[in-house]
C-alpha cells in the first residue's frame, strides 16, 4: 500500500493516513459514515422537528398519497407516515444498539475467557455457543421473545442471545493467539494476576477486531428486531418502528396503497445497508487482510 | 460409506441433546405461573394447586425434565388452544407446504448465485464482478418481508402477473390427492398439468422473493472460493499444460470451488428458515411459520414450542446432511474421517 508509513511516521498518524485513503479510495465508505451520522441525528432530534405528531390521527385525511404536506403519505387512520418514521428511528436504534452493547460485553468477555483460559472454560463456552447456533438463529429468538414475554426488553434480549456465538468465537480466537504473546508474559513476569491480564493486556487488543464485528452485526440486529416486530411481538402499535409500520401497510399493499409499508421499509433498508457498509469500511481498516 | 454416516450421526448428537434441552429451558420460563395460566383467571387457589400437580409442575426440575423428554419421545408435543388439534399433527400436516417453498427458494438462488458468483471470479473487475458485489451487499440488506410486498405491489397489483397473495392454491382448485405433500410435485405424478400451473402462479413470487434474500451469502463465497482455487498452482499447471480455458475453469477449478459452497449452505439454511417464517406471512402461506404466527399472538404456547423444536431438529438434520454431501463430493474429508 502506497500509504505505509515511511518509518518516521508514528502509529497514530499511519491509521489516519491509512483511515483517509479508505474514505478516498472508496467513496462508498465515506456516504456510509454521513449516512450513519444522519441516522444517529435523527434518533437524537428526530422527535423535536417533524411537524406533525406522529401519534395523531386525522380521519378525513387517511390513505392519502405523498403531497407537499404528507411528504410520505398518511395511513389508514389519517397519521403521517413522515413522522412516524423519523420517530420511529430512535426506537430502532435503541433496540439495536442496547443489543449489540449487550452482546459486546457478554459475548466478548465468555469469548475472552474461554480463549484465554482453555480447558474447561473453553469447552463450556463453546458447547453454549454451539446449542444457539444448531438453531435456525431467527426462529431461536421467537422462541425466547414468546417464552420471556412480549415486551421490547426482551427482544433486545433475545437478539443478543442469537449473536452471542459470533461475538464469542472472535473473541476467543483473537484471545487464543495472544495467551503467550510477549507482552503477556511481560505482564505476567511483573506479577499481575490472570485476570487483570485478561482485562488490561488481552481484551484492549483485540478491541479493532470486536468494533468491526459491533458493525457488521449492528445491521443484523436491527432487520431481526424489525422482523420479530413485523409478526407482531414487541412493539405494540399505535408505537411508531419500521417493523411495525411494514406490517400496517402490507394488508394495502393488495389495493395499492404503496406508501404506507414502503416508505419505513425503505428507511429500514437503508439503516441495514449503511451499517453493512460501515462494517465493511472498517474491516478494511482494522484488518486489510481479509478483504472481499 | 455406512460407518461414516453412522459416524456423523454420533457428532449431531449433542446438537440434538442441547436443542432439547434448551426448548425445555424456553418452556419453563414462561412469563408467569403457567399453572395459572391453564387453571384460567377465576380459578381458585385449590384450582391452580391441582392444575400445577395435574402438570407435574410441583416436581423437582430434573423429573420434569424427563417427563418432558418422554413426551417427545412418543410424540406429544402438546395440543394448540386455538386448533384443538395435538401440535405434532398440525405441524405435520403444515411442513410440507414450508419445505416446497424453502426448497424452491433455495434452488432458484443456487441456479441464479452459483453462476453470477463464477462468471464475477473468472472475468474479475468486470461489470459482471460488480453486479456481484452490488447483490451481494443489497441482498443482505433487504429485509425479506418489504422485498416480499414489494414484489407483490409490482407482479400483483401493477403488472398482473401474479396472483393475489393468500396461500398454496386458488381457491378455485382442490389439493393433488397427497404424495410428498409437495403440490407441485404431485400435481405433476397425478398428470393434473392445469393444477400444476395454478400451484406454480402462486409459489413463484414467495419462492423468489426468499432466493433473493439467500442469493447473497452464495455468490460472495462463490466468488471467493473460485477466486481462492483460480489463484492456485494446479489450476496454473492446467493452464500452463494448454487446456481449454473452459476445461480448467469448469472441471478443475469449479469442482473445487464446490467445497466451500457447500458448507456455507448450512448457513443459508438457518436464515431460510427463519426468512420463511416472514415471506409466509407476507404470502398467507399456509406453513408451519404462520402456524406459530397465529399461536404466537393468541398466546397459544405448545404450537410456539413445538415450531421451535422442529425448526430445530429440522436444522440439525439439514446440517448433517450437508456434512454426509460433503464427504461425497470430496474423497480427501472422506479418508480423514
Amino acid at each position: 500500500m502506497s500509504l505505509a508509513s515511511t518509518g518516521t511516521t508514528s502509529a497514530r498518524e499511519g491509521l489516519l493516513a491509512h483511515a483517509r485513503h479508505i474514505v478516498t479510495e472508496n467513496p462508498v465508505t465515506g456516504l456510509a459514515f454521513g449516512l450513519f451520522a444522519l441516522f444517529v441525528l435523527t434518533a437524537l432530534i428526530g422527535h423535536l422537528i417533524v411537524p406533525i405528531d406522529p401519534l395523531v390521527s386525522d380521519t378525513a385525511a387517511a390513505l392519502q398519497p405523498p403531497s407537499a404536506r404528507h411528504w410520505f403519505g398518511t395511513d389508514q387512520l389519517g397519521r403521517d407516515i413522515f413522522a412516524r418514521v423519523v420517530v420511529a428511528t430512535r426506537l430502532d436504534m435503541v433496540i439495536a444498539i442496547s443489543s449489540v452493547a449487550l452482546v459486546f460485553f457478554a459475548g466478548g468477555l465468555a469469548g475472552l475467557a474461554a480463549g484465554y483460559f482453555g480447558g474447561w472454560t473453553d469447552r463450556i463456552i463453546g458447547r453454549i455457543c454451539d446449542t444457539i447456533m444448531a438453531f435456525p438463529l431467527f426462529v431461536l429468538a421467537m422462541g425466547i421473545v414468546a417464552a420471556l414475554g412480549n415486551t421490547v426488553t426482551n427482544i433486545v434480549i433475545a437478539t443478543a442471545i442469537i449473536n452471542f456465538p459470533l461475538y464469542a468465537r472472535v473473541a476467543r480466537a483473537e484471545a487464543n493467539i495472544r495467551r503467550e504473546a510477549g507482552f503477556v508474559q511481560a505482564a505476567r513476569l511483573c506479577g499481575n494476576s490472570e485476570i487483570r491480564i485478561l482485562l488490561t493486556q488481552v481484551a484492549p487488543n483485540i478491541l479493532p477486531i470486536m468494533m468491526v464485528q459491533v458493525s457488521l452485526t449492528m445491521g443484523y440486529a436491527i432487520l431481526n428486531a424489525a422482523g420479530l416486530s413485523f409478526i407482531g411481538l414487541g412493539v405494540r402499535p399505535p408505537t411508531p418502528e419500521w417493523g411495525i409500520m411494514v406490517a400496517e401497510g402490507a394488508s394495502f399493499i393488495v389495493s395499492g396503497e404503496w406508501w404506507i409499508a414502503f416508505f419505513p421499509g425503505v428507511t429500514l433498508m437503508l439503516a441495514v445497508f449503511c451499517f453493512n457498509l460501515l462494517g465493511d469500511g472498517l474491516r478494511d481498516l482494522v484488518d486489510p487482510q481479509r478483504r472481499l | 460409506m455406512l460407518k461414516q454416516i453412522a459416524g456423523r450421526l454420533a457428532t449431531a448428537l449433542p446438537s440434538l441433546v442441547g436443542v432439547v434441552i434448551v426448548t425445555f429451558l424456553l418452556t419453563r420460563v414462561l412469563p408467569g405461573d403457567a399453572a395459572a395460566y391453564f387453571a384460567g383467571p377465576a380459578a381458585t387457589p385449590e384450582a391452580v394447586a391441582q392444575i400445577r400437580a395435574q402438570l407435574g409442575l410441583d416436581q423437582p426440575l430434573i423429573v420434569q425434565f424427563l417427563a418432558y423428554v418422554k413426551d417427545l419421545a412418543t410424540g406429544n408435543l402438546g395440543t394448540s388452544l386455538t386448533t384443538g388439534q395435538p401440535v405434532l399433527d398440525d405441524i405435520r400436516a403444515r411442513l410440507p407446504a414450508s419445505a416446497e417453498l424453502t426448497l424452491l427458494g433455495l434452488l432458484i438462488s443456487v441456479a441464479v448465485a452459483v453462476p453470477l458468483g463464477v462468471l464475477a471470479a473468472v472475468r474479475q473487475g468486470s461489470w459482471i464482478d460488480h453486479l456481484c458485489r452490488v447483490v451481494a451487499t443489497a441482498g443482505v440488506s433487504l429485509p425479506v418481508f418489504f422485498t416480499g410486498l414489494l414484489l407483490v405491489y409490482v407482479f400483483y397489483f401493477k403488472l398482473g402477473w401474479a396472483p393475489a397473495p393468500l396461500g398454496r392454491l386458488d381457491f378455485f382448485y382442490s389439493a393433488p390427492p397427497t404424495l410428498t405433500g409437495f403440490y407441485l410435485v404431485d400435481s405433476l405424478a397425478a398428470g393434473e398439468f392445469e393444477l400444476f400451473r395454478a400451484a406454480w402462479s402462486q409459489i413463484w413470487l414467495p419462492a423468489v422473493t426468499l432466493a433473493i434474500f439467500s442469493l447473497a451469502p452464495i455468490t460472495r463465497m462463490t466468488r471467493a472460493s473460485m477466486l481462492s482455487v483460480l489463484a492456485a498452482d494446479f489450476v496454473r499447471t492446467a493452464r500452463a499444460s494448454g487446456l481449454k480455458p473452459s476445461k480448467v475453469v469448469m472441471g478443475y477449478a469449479f469442482r473445487n470451488a464446490l467445497l466451500p459452497v457447500i458448507t456455507t449452505l448450512g448457513m443459508v439454511f438457518s436464515f431460510l428458515l427463519g426468512a420463511n417464517v416472514l415471506v409466509e406471512k407476507v404470502f398467507a402461506w399456509p406453513g408451519i411459520g404462520s402456524y406459530a404466527i397465529e399461536a404466537l399472538i393468541t398466546s397459544d404456547f405448545a404450537p410456539v414450542q413445538g415450531f421451535v423444536l422442529a425448526m430445530a431438529v429440522l436444522y440439525v438434520l439439514l446440517n448433517l446432511a450437508i456434512d454426509i454431501l460433503y464427504g461425497l463430493v470430496d474423497p480427501r474429508v472422506r479418508l480423514d474421517a
